[in-house]
């Protein structure tokens, strides 16, 4: 059994039925692309992992476990971390804060109360966040407030956010998008990285199949809510139903 | 040297450690060096910093903190009452009481945010003053309010034979005693109460900056710019929240148990909307989520409300009195709806004026000069290469 079973989910909004019974296997230790046109249900299907919706049927399993009906930060503290399509940070805080704060939440868990500790003395906490910016490419400036950055740089940052909490899954919702050529094969590079060395299980939603082919060990394609293919990648370029689903979609393909 | 002192904790404690005990020297010059209002500075400056500590940090706008005030108070007459005139117990209860209440109020406030939240803590607080006028009224003594009477119980104190009320002391130091000094050609009164409200306020300021600095604080500034990602980053910012809400309504407790420790009365008015709008009027106005921001805040409004309150056309007169007689009735004329009864005028302009140009309250406009001041210096400095650079700084 994989490390993320989703079984037969669905959702509807009124009258749309967003995701029309889902079924996925994600295998431990690998990375699993989900690709599909605009709309076709992605980002509502990662939303169910993480505890935002809650499907209307259909399980999810997380390590055998059911994810459904858990509190978000249940569901991190179990080893899930998420990056947004839209940049998720601390904006009002430093950059180095923001990576900070989910070290502090890997460290102490869902709650901890200490008001008489001192931020500035956490070294070991100060160091770990410093490196995973480090590793993201964000060196500079770790003082300034996050919201100054770049949207690329928000999405590194926020990368280095669920990095830093070393996750089991790690789900990424289009994390190269706005960022520059140069920028999206560093981060390439970087999530190849991550692949390999860490014990993590990568899912991750792009639109850029230059990312997606360079990455994936496993691809399934959405489109209007249900997985019409689940394959390997060199599979996945000649299978007509993809084309089809991609019909009309000038650019990405 | 303005951002160095920023930053740096001891510094700063001095800093404030000496302006606080200074306070009836500082003052004095501008009519604000009599007991009474130095206490009140202390005192609400309590209120402003626990409140800041809630909604500075998190961003959650309580419109209900004087209810933690008023059950401060009644918690405190009780122990004066029941126990002894030592304000101890006192504080000690007052501080409980108001905690246990901001535990239950805050928790219901809490499932909820924005405008929800604030709507509730409003109700609960409105919910609290009718009480303490109707239902509570044997423990509160409704609109009359809780005074001392000479026939209360004070178990622990000797029988007292004097025949007058006694007054709250701190191990037989009176605290409403004043030692009258005259020094700088000014009559400088220093005042046990004072003091006494004064290392609190020093203790309570010590506790905020800790909390600024700490993982907890982090965590709070967190929930203010993005709640959201807190929540997916494995935090549960529920307790976080909470804790912040407690705390403050812990400080507005103490607080107004240090209110009857210097006048001992309680009335419900204490718990007012107006009361608990007050002290969101003074960490705004000082600076949300600053230091040093609520505690200005709660002297300007306070400063305000005494002396403005008690400018009165015959005042102005006075004011105006080496003018011709038409032109000083005309500044009279166009000054008065400012102040007296009035001042209130005068206190919604400046908070809108401060507001709409100063967002971080008067604590922005004090950077904003020094930063201009430094610019001037560097100018200054760099024009005259050799010359005295110190005085720049
Ligand atoms: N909370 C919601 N309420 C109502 N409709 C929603 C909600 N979330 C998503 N939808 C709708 O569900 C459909 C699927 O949206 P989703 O965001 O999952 O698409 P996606 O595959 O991530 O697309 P994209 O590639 O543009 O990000 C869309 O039509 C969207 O408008
Ligand atoms: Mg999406």
């Amino acid at each position: 059994m994989g490390i993320l079973e989703v079984q037969n989910v669905s959702k509807r909004f009124g009258g749309l039925q967003a995701l029309d019974d889902v079924n996925l296997s994600v295998e431990e230790g690998t990375i699993h692309a989900i690709i599909g046109p605009n709309g076709a249900g992605k980002s509502t299907l990662l939303n169910c992992f993480v505890g935002r919706l809650l499907p209307d049927a259909g399980t999810v399993l997380f390590q055998g476990n059911s994810l459904l009906g858990k509190k978000p930060h249940e569901i991190n503290q179990m080893g899930v971390s998420r990056v947004f399509q839209t940049p998720e940070i601390f904006t009002d805080l430093t950059i180095l804060e923001n990576v900070m704060i989910p070290t502090f939440a890997k460290r102490d868990g869902a709650f901890k109360f200490n008001p008489f500790g001192r931020v500035l003395k956490e070294v070991e906490i100060k160091e770990h966040a410093e490196k995973l910016l480090h590793d993201v490419g964000l060196q500079d400036s770790l003082t300034e407030p996050a919201s100054a950055m770049s949207r690329g740089n928000k999405r590194r940052l926020e990368l280095a956010m669920c990095l830093s909490q070393e996750p089991k899954l790690l789900l990424l919702d289009e994390p190269t998008a706005g960022m520059a050529r140069a920028d999206t094969n560093a981060t390439i590079d970087l999530l190849k990285e991550i692949g390999k060395s860490h014990d993590v299980t990568l899912v991750i939603i792009e639109h850029d199949m230059h990312v997606v082919f360079s990455l994936a060990d496993k691809i399934s394609v959405l489109a209007q809510g249900t997985v019409i293919v689940e394959d390997l990648p060199e599979n996945i370029k000649g299978n007509p139903k993809v084309k089809e689903a991609y019909l009309g979609e000038t650019d990405d393909g | 040297m303005f951002e160095k002192l920023k930053n740096n904790d001891k510094l700063i404690m001095l800093g404030f450690t000496i302006m606080v005990f200074a306070g009836p020297i500082i003052l004095a010059p501008f009519g604000a060096g009599y007991p009474d209002l130095l206490q009140r500075f202390a005192i609400f400056g309590i209120f402003a910093i626990g409140f800041n500590i809630l909604f500075g940090l998190t961003g959650y706008l309580s419109f209900g903190h004087a209810a933690f005030l008023g059950i401060g108070s009644y918690s405190a007459m009780w122990m004066f009452k029941l126990l002894t005139m030592n304000v101890i117990p006192a504080l000690i209860l007052s501080v409980i009481v108001s905690g246990l209440f901001s535990v239950v109020i805050g928790y219901m406030s809490l499932r909820r945010s924005g405008i929800y939240f604030s709507i509730l803590t409003l109700a609960f607080a409105q919910m609290s003053y009718n009480l303490a006028y109707s239902v509570f009224t044997p423990i509160t003594n409704g609109e009359t309010g809780l005074q001392l009477r000479l026939q209360d119980a004070r178990i622990l104190d000797a029988v007292n034979t004097s025949g007058s009320l006694p007054s709250p002391m701190l191990f037989g130091l009176k605290l409403n005693a004043t030692n009258v000094v005259e020094m700088f050609g000014m009559k400088l009164q220093f005042n046990w109460g004072f003091y006494f409200c004064a290392i609190i306020l020093i203790a309570a300021f010590y506790v905020s900056l800790r909390i600024f600095r700490s993982p907890f604080g982090l965590m709070l500034r967190a929930v203010k710019t993005n709640q959201n990602r807190l929540n997916y980053t494995g935090i549960n910012t529920r307790p976080y929240t909470l804790g912040a809400f407690v705390i403050s309504g812990m400080y507005a407790g103490l607080a107004g148990a240090l209110l009857v420790c210097t006048d001992p009365l309680a009335g419900p008015e204490r718990m007012q909307w107006t009361a608990s709008g007050e002290v969101v009027l003074m960490t705004i106005l000082g600076g949300v989520g600053t230091l040093i921001g609520p505690v200005i805040g709660a002297g300007v409004i306070k400063y305000s409300e005494n002396i403005f309150s008690k400018i009165n056309d015959k005042v102005l007169e006075g004011y105006f009195a080496m003018m011709p007689e038409s032109i000083s009735d005309f500044l009279v004329f166009i000054v008065s709806p400012f102040v007296g009864s009035g001042w209130h005028l005068t206190l919604g302009l400046t908070f809108m004026l401060v507001v709409t140009f100063l967002p971080g309250g008067l604590v922005e406009g004090a950077t904003r000069i020094f930063d201009w001041l430094g610019s001037i210096g560097k100018k200054t400095k760099s024009a005259k290469p050799g010359g005295n650079t110190e005085a720049a700084e």
